[in-house]
């Protein structure tokens, strides 16, 4: 496939290409990622993570700016939610970043979710492979809006910003499992905003209770849309990288991630071929008809789907 | 896995009225498209660049200052000088009549002038991109 020198030799509608291929699940283009998996993982991947409107989109545009003043390059993945009932999606990601849209050393790309619910797509991680084998230095990943519980992007970078708000709730809210532990840095955004100091401070407690934790995530105040603290956040963001690299963390973290990768395509591909069996078979809905009048329950049609595949 | 639709919704140019292109991209939305949607005050390399790295299908473009017969040919110029003449570009807006040969003789492939339903547009896209 031609697409595979072309990606080789820098040029974007190859690497744009290839991305829609992978996110279609076009054999042909997963092969060519086969072949070149070799020569991805030398860009840096920072996941930036946050609730909705927190000014994720606003911040990667200043970080990106701050990064490209230094001369590296940057790749930004950004995602945004696919409607349940279309599978159409707004991607808006776009707005917030329209400078860096004629700048050759940025690459940007709009992803939708397509069902998947961690905060990021099936085809981010493929995404992020595309970029990096294309060369830039480094790839910001954009999750959607984040609740609770979306923490898929820490399977998938380096290392995660965490950006909060001032006013989205107590303490109690920052010591709840899930999204306030996957931060390595945290940026307090809006911070010119009442209660900025308090959001601050409920972070750092909820840190406080990690004391055997080898890396203190630190929190960085930040008004993105005025660039306000965005040099001191990028310093954050090499602390963390230095860190996990002067240890072998980074490699260990690497490698934990190519595992939960491994796991994910695992899980994928069962899920096809049943879905794909079953579909064929048109039993699926007919089961699940009789699960509605409550004829048979759902568990015995799993062990009887499951069965016939001789896992 | 069927491939989606994706469309570049843009506002070229200077006016500051985004109304027209949010319904026209809420309508591809539900439409089952994936549409990218870049906001006001878009210069042509802005949306040229943003449709290469986004590997769109289509390009709408929603003009309302008057500056159509400059920047929409642009647009469609620019895509070509980027080997990516195969993007379908349409326009929508308050484009007069008069102007549409010349906007289509440029390029670009169809216009729709307000109080177009929006299906049109849509049966419009799928039955002309790329495939």
């Amino acid at each position: 496939m031609d697409i595979e020198k072309r990606l080789l030799e820098g040029d974007k509608r190859a690497a744009a290409r290839l991305i829609s291929l992978l996110e279609n699940k076009n054999q042909d283009a997963l092969n060519v990622l086969k072949k070149l998996y070799h020569k991805s993982g030398n860009a840096y991947v920072i996941g930036i993570t946050g609730p909705p409107g927190a000014g994720k989109s606003t911040l990667t545009d200043k970080l990106t700016k701050a990064l490209r003043k230094d001369g590296k390059t940057v790749g930004i993945i950004a995602v945004d939610p696919t409607s349940p009932f279309t599978g159409g999606a707004i991607l808006g990601d776009r707005v917030r970043m329209n400078e860096l849209s004629t700048d050759p050393g940025v690459f940007i790309r709009s992803m939708g979710a397509r069902g998947h619910l961690g905060g990021i797509s099936e085809a981010t991680a493929s995404a992020i492979k595309v970029l990096d084998i294309y060369g830039l230095d480094y790839i910001f990943v954009e999750t959607v809006g984040v609740g609770q519980s979306e923490v898929d992007i820490v399977k998938n970078c380096d290392t995660t910003l965490m950006v909060m708000v001032p006013g989205l709730g107590d303490d109690i809210q920052a010591i709840k499992a899930g999204v306030m532990e996957i931060g390595d840095v945290f940026a307090v955004n809006k911070s010119d905003r009442d209660g900025a100091k308090r959001t601050a401070r409920e972070i750092e407690m909820m840190l406080d209770y990690n004391k055997e934790a080898l890396w203190r995530p630190p929190v960085k105040m930040v008004v993105a849309s005025e660039n306000q603290g965005v040099d001191a956040l990028i310093e954050s963001l090499h602390a963390h990288r230095e860190f996990m690299q002067s240890n072998d963390l980074f490699v260990k973290r690497r490698a934990q991630n190519a595992k939960n990768e491994v796991v994910e395509l695992i899980k994928e591909r069962i899920e096809r071929t049943i879905l794909d069996q079953s579909k064929r078979e048109e039993k699926l809905e007919h089961a699940a008809e009789r699960i509605a009048k409550r004829e048979i329950d759902p568990f015995t049609v799993v062990d009887d789907v499951v069965g016939k595949m001789n896992l | 896995m069927d491939k989606l639709i994706r469309v570049l919704v843009a506002k070229p140019g200077l006016d500051g009225h985004d109304r027209g292109a949010k319904v026209i991209a809420r309508a591809l939305r539900d439409a089952g498209m994936e549409v990218i949607y870049t906001g006001l005050r878009q210069t042509p390399e802005q949306i040229v660049n943003a449709a290469i790295q986004e590997d769109v299908d289509c390009v709408a473009l929603s003009i309302l200052s008057g500056a159509h017969n400059t920047l929409l040919p642009k647009v469609v110029e620019l895509l070509e000088a980027e080997n990516a003449g195969d993007i379908l570009v349409i326009g929508g807006g308050v484009i007069p009549t008069d102007d549409i040969p010349f906007l289509k003789e440029k390029g670009v492939k169809e216009i729709f002038t307000p109080g177009t339903p929006t299906q049109t547009t849509i049966d419009y896209i799928r039955a002309n991109i790329t495939q």
